[in-house]
């Protein structure tokens, strides 16, 4: 099953607002937690790779890395 | 439990100074020529060395050094590890000294959040792990080394120069009364993380290192703590870095404190700051002593491939992992047990050089294996961004709460050996089996009778192919018995062994042909094997499965075996 992304959420203002009170008076650090926590049950909850996977993609889109991690090449 | 006893006629394994001795190969006028060197008297060069002699070739073992590990190092000694030490004549001492655990438990600030076994079944002759110092390991190793005549070893004999042609390899020695050239046949470079050999050939190892920094304190003290893994994220000791506890023999424990990548490698040496970090773990009215301490930093990485020409990389040499999980020394043991038997066939002119490819074949796949493990481990132990972290501590936080989340929590996915599913050297199954051992599978344990004496199935396998036939009631015909005989003298030997059933029904297969048998009193082994009577499976001389039927056809039989020697 592909990943649906047509609407799916019967009260979708409900939802929209649910998500944002979900932060309210939140630290960024604290939101980063809940929104970590957020996307695990979430993921959990479909359980299917795939469209885990796709939805990464999907979100991920567009964005040029900006960032760096904290790994370097290694040679020996 | 065992091990935490001091026997006093112990040996120091870490004090003993191993004597340079002058070859006569030291004054020869040509280079002596010698069919294997193995470079490297560590684990994986002594088991290497130790597996081809007691093979029958004739190995000279190489180590620059005159002393074995300094500092306990390696500790977590994995299941089939232990079973490549059994065949290798030294398990039961490994075991007997060492500390067996199965469990691990996983802490996340003040509070336990996951527990796992590494072995939730009985009936195997070996525990997941045990934990014994390196310097212990490579002592037994080389005292069952020295019990072997064909095996030579020189100790500070440093490898500085080395030309390889079609036909060998000619290496430069250095030592304490300088320098001699010596040749032979094949190579095993078992010479470390920082290989000179590997130098030598211009070749490197690559991959990722870790911005973090790790201090091992090895103590020595009293304490009643569990022989288990315990693994902490964020403790009220050691805030918002990990903390690993760990039992090794003689009283002594392993402690791994995360630091960070800012910490001083050299000032997080001295015991003024060790000392601190082992008291708030401990309390500060627990006496222990520093037995050893080391700060690290780790890559995961490997060469291209181990095999170069008539070089063959194993261990350290050719891959490095980080330590979560125990795959360093133990997938440096399984490459010198993979490389050994293919390594003798092709000495000994039984086997092609190609079959030495295959030795490439598996073991890069499996050190992909070991790596990709020891990554995942690390990427959660030290979060490589923000988001990462915030991941990490989501899933720890949930893990109390949530079954699924538990799953997620990974503090080292610790060594199991690889299956070489796609292995040049596996003939596809033909005819239908289910469970885990399918042909690449390493050869499960279960317990067997003897004689009517109680053994184990893998203490009868190995060194050699061999052919395994379950036998139901009905017994064997007379021309299987004759099919197993001549494969047991083929130019690769097949060494039969006959599966019976519990008795009284195998009785009546008891009298057949003279061939060795086992009962499977417990009905275990057929269990794990998913045999019925007739089933046969062909089995490697490192124990991995390499084919399986349900009926034993000679033909068949003959055809795997070709292509498990590179012969087809």
């Amino acid at each position: 099953m592909p990943l649906n992304t047509e609407p799916n959420i019967a009260a979708a203002d409900d939802f929209y607002e649910a998500l944002v009170e979900l932060h309210r008076d939140l630290t960024p650090e604290q939101s980063r937690l809940v929104n970590a926590k957020l996307i695990l049950l979430l993921a959990n909850h479909i359980g299917d790779l795939a469209v885990l996977r796709e939805a990464m993609a999907t979100a991920r889109a567009g964005i040029t890395p900006a960032g760096s991690d904290a790994i370097l090449q290694a040679k020996a | 439990m065992s091990g935490g006893t001091r026997a006093a006629a112990e040996v120091d394994y870490q004090g003993l100074v191993l004597d340079y001795v002058r070859s006569p190969d030291q004054d020869a006028a040509r280079p002596a020529r010698h069919p294997v060197i193995v470079a490297g008297a560590g684990p994986v060069g002594l088991a290497a060395a130790i597996d081809l002699a007691q093979q029958g070739v004739p190995v000279v073992l190489l180590d620059d050094d005159d002393r074995l590990s300094t500092g306990s190092r390696a500790i977590c000694f994995a299941k089939r590890t232990l079973e490549v030490f059994d065949r290798l004549g030294c398990g039961q001492r490994m075991v007997d000294k060492g500390v067996t655990w199965n469990r691990g438990k996983v802490f996340f600030r003040d509070a336990p959040v996951y527990a796992f076994d590494l072995l939730p079944e009985s009936g195997h002759r070996r525990p997941a792990f045990i934990n014994l110092q390196q310097y212990y390991v490579e002592g037994y190793l080389l005292d069952r080394a020295r019990a072997l005549p064909n095996l030579e070893i020189r100790w500070k004999n440093r490898v500085t120069a080395l030309t390889q042609s079609a036909d060998g390899v000619e290496l430069g020695i250095e030592t304490p009364e300088g320098e001699y050239r010596l040749r032979c046949d094949w190579l095993v470079a078992a010479d470390g993380a920082r290989s000179p050999i590997r130098g030598l050939l211009g070749q490197q190892s690559q991959g990722r290192s870790f911005r973090d920094r790790f201090l091992i304190a090895d103590v020595r003290m009293e304490a009643d703590f569990p022989a288990e893994r315990w693994f902490w994220f964020d403790p009220p000791f050691h805030p918002n870095q990990s903390v690993l506890l760990h039992q090794q023999p003689d009283g002594v424990w392993r402690i791994d404190f995360q630091l960070g990548w800012d910490a001083d490698p050299v000032a997080e040496r001295q015991p003024d700051r060790v000392i601190p970090r082992v008291q708030a773990l401990l309390g500060r009215e627990t006496r222990f002593d520093l037995e050893w301490v080391s700060v690290y930093t780790f890559a995961c990485l490997r060469m291209e491939r181990f095999r170069h020409g008539r070089v063959l990389f194993a261990g350290d040499s050719a891959h490095g992992v980080s330590p979560f999980g125990a795959r360093g020394a133990n997938s440096g043991v399984q490459d010198a047990e993979n490389l050994a038997w293919k390594l003798r066939l092709v000495v000994q002119g039984k086997a092609p050089e190609a079959l030495l490819d295959s030795y490439d074949a598996e073991r890069v796949f499996a050190a992909d294996e070991n790596i990709l493990n020891s990554t995942r481990a690390t990427d959660f132990i030290t979060p490589k961004n923000e988001a990462s972290r915030a991941f990490r501590d989501a899933t720890l936080e949930l893990a109390k709460e949530c079954g699924f989340a538990r799953r997620l929590v990974n503090s080292g996915r610790l060594s199991t050996p690889s299956t070489y599913r796609g292995s040049p050297l596996n003939t596809p199954d033909r005819d239908d089996f289910v469970g885990v051992m399918v042909p690449g599978a390493p050869a499960a344990d279960a317990p067997v009778l003897i004689g009517g004496r109680d053994d184990w199935f893998l203490a009868q396998a190995g060194g050699d192919f061999t052919g395994v036939l379950f036998l139901g009631a009905e017994g064997m015909a007379e021309e299987t018995a004759a099919a197993l005989s001549a494969l047991a003298r083929g130019a690769v030997p097949v060494r039969p062994l006959l599966v019976l059933e519990p008795a009284p029904a195998g009785a009546a297969a008891r009298e057949a042909g003279g061939i060795p048998a086992l009962e499977d009193a417990s009905g275990l082994l057929a269990a794990r094997y998913d045999a019925r009577p007739g089933t046969f499976y062909l089995l490697r001389p490192d124990q991995h499965v390499c084919a399986r039927w349900r009926r034993f056809e000679p033909d068949l039989v003959r055809a795997a075996l070709a292509r498990a020697t590179a012969n087809a």
